[in-house]
């Protein structure tokens, strides 16, 4: 698709964002590092997605980089469209504008994600001002007061001049959130959003996200390395391994019929009650270096059905109505039910 | 608040002695003669003279009573009368500490300014050509010495390009301005020449800009390591997410967390400002505390080096308090204990 295509106006079928061949690489001593490998991902308007992997699977990074918000020595080739304008490679002023606006972002930990020294009004007010110049303070400060309201933070009215640090950790993502939704944005990627937090309060915080999903309209892109966050919570779900998307599918779809053995594994290693206790299964082997990729399928090495055509060619994509999958054998794997899960849970977890 | 500045206080009077006590005991334990600097050469072979000169001075006295008198007549605000001059050292100090000062502060607002700016930049720009840049002005600062790098300036600027005066702090030909502060670039617009406060200032520049330079490669580099440390902070992250410039994310959310250290290399400088300001006042020919403070070592004036040591003492005191306000300030969560 050209760039002149991508800055038409939105039809109504068209993706609220969609991401096409993202790469992301981090030049060193002369060499490009791929980092994200060509992202293909697709969101609808107050859909949620989840974008699933292990930590350096790069889906963070795809992420930040589709916002502009990668590190100086990475580079970004792609395209990202979102509501039919093209973002890679617009000015940064531009950016800027969408950034906190039309597009939020929440991360992972909420105490070094905020400010130590700024009280959490001053923060949630930078968001309004810097997006609303006509806004007075006082205008703003009442609008501080309603979000707090809104993401359940009990006497507003003394909470918005404390510190982060007189808050508690759930209290704290609550703050972030309402920085986020301060604008009214149509997106919100929300980058671990409950990895850091005690258990209990992972629900209250996920149970939020979705209410306000419905009632703003909002839609999300959740990334975690939890499928069971991913379970529970998201309309559609992308696994991402090694840069790639390596499976994506509705998320009923997903788990009832999962066809790449790394999604395989993943759900294999989600831990139930009824297992017995010593046999947690886990994915042989770790996840490929920076720089290091394997030749073929990037998964081969750590896969139980590796052939040789997966060691010398990388799979395409195949597509099975809204599912797909990049493996060679993703039509051909064995059915996927209790017996196979347990199966898969008895093999060793050898490299 | 005041209940805090009341705590840090009360331990300020027990240092005083103690620098007091040092500064006594230092100057008593010192191998050279006082007398040499009260009674001429010739009549140093005068007995009855030299007794004369003992008992009026109070040098027969054993050193106990001695250390009694002076701190007895201390807390009465006397501090003895130089044996050089024959005036009051409370009087003579005071006649000279303004000029110090006018020095320092404009050395530390030049030396802050452009280590701060510098560090911001170097952090920002981190190995590229200004970052080089900023090493080297930083490190040229503090590796040269005062004395050498306040000639060089004068030579260049004042006797080769002429752009500024030479040493002092006023023209010789201009009417100094009637003392009010002892500020002279403040009385001399206190009294309305406009010609007189800027040959002040311009005789301000230099000496500034040497003793200020000193400090501004500590302070820059200080700035770089912390700046380089909190721009990977995550909240910088969330700043940029919700679509702040990058001049507002150095400034409003990196730069105001690093605060403290600044602050802290800041007054510890100032520290260093008064020991250096010594040698600057020597090269510009400044009348300030630190040209007192050569001429009394150098003749042994014990009543002039015990005042200069207790007022740089309180000089050092008063900034250590004001620094700990300003954490205060600074810092949140240093606020509630």
């Amino acid at each position: 698709m050209s760039v002149a295509d991508a800055k038409g106006p939105a039809s109504a079928s068209e993706p609220l964002l969609r991401i096409r061949d993202l790469k992301v690489g981090f030049s060193s001593h002369g060499k490009t590092l791929p980092a994200v490998r060509g992202l293909d991902v697709e969101l609808s308007k107050g859909e949620v997605l989840g974008i699933v992997g292990e930590s350096g699977s790069g889906k963070s990074l795809g992420m930040l980089a589709s916002l502009g918000l990668q590190a100086r020595n990475a580079v970004v080739s792609g395209s990202v469209v979102f509501k039919g304008q093209e973002l890679i490679g617009r000015p940064r002023r531009d950016m800027r504008a969408l950034r906190g606006s039309e597009i939020s972002m929440i991360f992972q930990d909420p105490l070094s994600s905020l400010n130590p020294v700024m009280t959490v009004g001053d923060q949630i007010r930078e968001a309004l001002l810097l997006h609303t110049k006509s806004m007075t303070k006082a205008q703003a400060t009442a609008r501080v007061l309603e979000l707090l309201q809104l993401v359940a933070i009990p006497q507003p009215d003394r909470r918005i001049n404390q510190y982060p640090h007189e808050f508690s950790g759930g209290m704290r993502q609550r703050v972030m959130i309402a920085m986020a939704i301060a604008n009214n944005p149509e997106l919100l990627v929300a980058d671990e959003p409950t990895t850091a937090l005690d258990v209990t309060v992972q629900a209250q915080i996920m149970r939020m996200l979705r209410d306000l999903k419905e009632k703003l309209g909002l839609a999300l892109i959740l990334i975690t390395h939890d499928l069971g966050v991913v379970a529970g919570h998201a309309d559609r779900v992308a696994v991402i391994y090694a840069g790639l998307v390596i499976e994506e599918a509705e998320v009923r779809e997903l788990f009832a019929n999962p066809r790449h053995p790394y999604t395989r594994g993943l759900i294999a290693s989600i831990p139930k009650l009824t297992a017995s206790k010593d046999k947690l299964y886990s994915i042989p082997g770790a996840p490929p270096m920076l720089g290091a990729l394997p030749e073929g399928c990037a998964f081969h090495p750590r896969c139980s059905f590796a052939q040789d055509v997966c060691r010398k060619v990388a799979p395409a994509t195949i597509e099975l109505g809204r599912h797909r999958a990049s493996c060679h054998f993703a039509e051909t794997l064995p059915p996927w039910g209790e017996s196979a899960r347990a199966a898969q849970s008895e093999e060793p977890a050898h490299g | 608040m005041l209940n805090y500045i009341v705590r840090r206080s009360i331990a300020m009077p027990f240092i005083l002695l103690g620098i007091v006590t040092m500064a006594f005991l230092l100057t008593a334990i010192t191998k050279g003669d006082p007398l040499t600097a009260v009674v001429s050469e010739q009549q140093l072979n005068n007995p009855e003279i030299v007794a004369a000169a003992r008992q009026r001075w109070g040098l027969d006295r054993p050193l106990p009573e001695r250390y009694l008198i002076y701190v007895g007549n201390l807390l009465k605000g006397d501090m003895g009368t130089s044996f050089v001059t024959r005036r009051p050292v409370s009087t003579d100090l005071m006649a000279r500490l303004p000029a110090t000062f006018e020095l320092v502060i404009s050395a530390m607002i030049i030396g802050s300014v452009i280590g701060i700016v510098f560090g911001l930049l170097a952090a920002y720009y981190r190995d590229t050509a200004i970052d080089q840049s900023a090493r080297i002005f930083s490190l040229f600062g503090s590796s040269v010495p005062i004395f050498w790098l306040g000639l060089a300036l004068l030579f260049l600027f004042s006797v080769k390009y002429q752009i500024l005066p030479g040493p002092g702090r006023i023209d010789p030909r201009m009417s100094p301005p009637p003392v009010v502060t002892g500020f002279m670039t403040i009385d001399t617009l206190l009294a309305g020449n406009l010609a007189a406060f800027k040959d002040a200032l311009s005789h301000l520049i230099l000496p500034s800009i040497v003793l200020g330079w000193t400090v501004a490669g500590t302070i820059s580099r200080l700035v770089r390591a912390n700046m380089l440390e909190v721009m990977e902070r995550e909240f910088i992250l969330t700043a940029r997410a919700k679509g702040a410039g990058e001049l507002r994310v150095v400034l409003r959310h990196a730069f105001r967390n690093i605060l403290v250290p600044v602050l802290t290399v800041i007054s510890y400088s100032f520290a260093y400002l008064i020991t250096g300001a010594v040698l600057t006042e020597a090269v510009f020919a400044w009348p300030g505390m630190g040209s007192y403070a050569v001429t009394a070592a150098r003749s042994l004036d014990f009543p002039a080096i015990i005042g200069v040591t207790i007022v740089g003492g309180v000089m050092f005191l008063i900034t250590n308090l004001l620094t700990d306000i300003a954490y205060v300030l600074a810092n949140p969560r240093v606020r509630l204990n």
